[in-house]
């Protein structure tokens, strides 16, 4: 039961193969019986998901059921649950319930969706392999010495352990895409301002933006098609009629113009992510796409502009946690400044305080111009290096990172080695576009993921190829040995 | 360009984040690597270049001015660290 997709799920609910109750009860097991060598919970709730799968159920036989009533998913330790620990990663928040539900989470909640937990995270979605978390880094399914990514290394780990059929991530700078290569999974990350941010704990308010983590291109579909929408509650949600993302999978991709970025494939990347990522385009050309070579010339200043912008709104908005309101307090604090300054420094970790450093740095008094505006003017750069190329392809195409996952350790004693894992993720979120991650091979028996970047708004034509690219390979159906 | 650990105590105290005082190189350290990578944006002329806040460079939605939040003062405080009467308790501030 546990290696079939979304859709299959809900066509064996539909059918009576299996109950709701029963599927919950299968990855609750699974999950307990897998998890201690993983590590992909945080959280686990089984009364909330029982009780759920029962009301799901009753909607099944009542015939009041939408495609998602009764699937099993967890959702990223970032968004608000309410009732239910809310950690994001971090002794911060490690006792913070919450008073509230994410606005994702209340549209996955009407669609029918059972909550089987929470699902573990870099510290404040801060990092690239999930060593920053406070609850312990996540293991790799596929060889438990890697790391699974990050940020959303939990939610990547826990589809390809096949604890669960489906999650939610964020990306603020590739923490969608980079585990889902990692771990051999699909996701996407959206058109920034398509899902809302309500209730999703903030760590780059310009960047952040929420998605779907699945085995296939077509159940992300269908789970961003739940989320997505405008939500009056974020000030930065985009109000435009909402798209079927289920319809339209099978489209043809005859005259597809594919565009690949030199940048892409140049020096740094692992060969056998080259090859990898040339033997998928090739299938993809078979299928009626064409190729062209294209340029990024800016390419190169996303990372440095990147590690100014995140860090400065992070700084921001992690001054809110002060010991006071909700969250950690230091103990027997002798005044106010002592309260502020223990809470923080006892509930932050090593990665989160470098991030707000530089980003106090960055946004204090007369450096505002050389860094935070200078870092917004090579993101309108960048912007426009995008804007330019989709004037000539509908798609970018090239890998999601430039490794497989390495070893617990081999970068977590250096930033600058960490940051670079991101190199081509990070653009893309500066700009603003949908991104996704397919997977499209192994190197050394670790997945390899491509990378799909589109124009804005263009998540119905990214799944529309990833779902066809799926449809004549079977990558995204090899599971770990667990 | 590299930070001295004085300038990182100046910026932990902007941010009111306690370092420990044996981490502080570490850290100065740490940082001056992040700022040389940041600082290959200085090499770029950007004169004429608008600065993107926004990707679709959107203005902030306006809204009636209506009240939509219902008080909700005991579900708040009752995840607050230190609470007594419906107030946030902190160290005395004023003697």
């Amino acid at each position: 039961m546990h290696d079939k997709n979304i859709r299959e799920l809900s066509e064996g609910l539909k059918s009576k193969a299996f109950s709701s109750l029963e599927l919950t009860e299968s990855f609750l097991n699974r999950i307990d019986r897998l998890d201690p060598s993983i590590n992909a919970f945080i959280t686990v709730t089984p009364e909330k998901a029982l009780a759920a799968a029962k009301a799901a159920d009753v909607a099944l036989s009542e015939g009041t059921a939408g495609p998602l009533t009764g699937i099993p998913i967890a959702q990223k330790d970032i968004f608000c649950t309410e009732g239910v620990r809310s950690s994001c990663g971090s002794k911060m928040l490690d006792q913070f319930i919450s008073p509230y539900n994410a606005t994702v989470v209340d549209r996955l909640n009407a669609a029918g969706t059972v909550m089987l937990g929470k699902l573990n995270m870099d510290e404040f979605a801060m990092g690239s392999s999930n060593e920053t978390s406070f609850y312990g880094p996540v293991k790799n399914p596929w060889n438990l010495e890697t790391v699974p990514g990050g940020s959303s290394g939990g939610s990547a780990a826990a589809i390809a352990a096949r604890l669960v059929p489906g999650a939610t991530g964020t990306d603020t700078g590739g923490s969608i895409r980079q585990p889902a290569s990692f771990c051999g999974i699909t996701g996407i990350k959206p058109t920034y301002g398509l899902v809302s941010r309500w209730g999703m704990i903030a760590f780059a308010s310009s960047l952040d933006q929420a998605g779907p983590m699945a085995k296939t291109a077509e159940d992300c579909a269908w789970l961003l098609e739940a989320m997505a929408g405008f939500d009056p509650k974020d000030s930065t949600s985009i109000e435009r009629p909402k798209e079927i993302y289920s319809q339209g999978l099978d489209n043809s991709l005859q005259g597809l113009r594919i565009g690949l970025p030199k940048e892409f494939f140049g020096e740094g990347l692992d060969p056998d992510i080259h090859q990898a990522i040339q033997t998928a385009i090739g299938e993809i050309e078979k299928l009626g796409a064409t190729v062209k070579a294209i340029s990024l010339p800016h390419m190169h200043l996303s990372g440095p502009a990147y590690y100014v912008v995140a860090p400065a709104e992070c700084s921001s908005n992690l001054a809110r946690l002060d010991g006071v309101r909700y969250g950690y307090r230091a103990e027997n604090p002798k005044d106010l400044k002592d309260l502020y300054m223990r809470s923080r420094g006892e509930g932050f970790g090593a990665e989160v305080k470098r991030r707000i450093l530089i980003g106090t740095y960055a946004l204090s008094a007369g450096y505002y111009d050389a860094y935070y505006l200078k870092a917004q003017k090579i993101r309108r750069l960048i912007s426009d290096d995008f804007k330019k190329a989709f004037e000539e392809v509908d798609v970018i195409m090239g890998p999601t990172s430039p490794s497989v996952a390495f070893q617990f350790g081999e970068k977590s004693q250096d930033p600058i080695a960490m940051y670079l894992s991101d190199i081509y993720t990070i653009a893309v979120n500066l700009a603003g576009l949908p991104g996704m991650s397919v997977p499209v091979g192994f190197s050394k028996g670790l997945p390899i993921g491509m990378q799909l970047i589109g124009n804005y708004f263009s998540e119905h034509r990214l799944l529309n190829v990833a779902h066809r690219y799926q449809g004549v390979t079977d990558w995204h159906q090899q599971s770990p040995t667990l | 360009m590299s930070l001295t650990s004085d300038e990182v105590n100046r910026i932990a105290f902007l941010a009111r984040l306690a370092i420990d005082p044996d981490k502080i190189d570490a850290y100065a350290k740490d940082l001056s690597g992040i700022m040389n990578f940041i600082d290959e944006m200085s090499a770029i002329d950007t004169e004429n270049v608008l600065p993107m806040a926004h990707p679709l460079d959107q203005a902030q939605r306006l809204r009636p001015d209506e009240v939509t939040e219902p008080n909700q003062r005991e579900a708040f405080q009752k995840i607050a660290p230190n609470v007594e009467a419906g107030l946030y308790l902190v160290p005395k501030v004023i003697e």
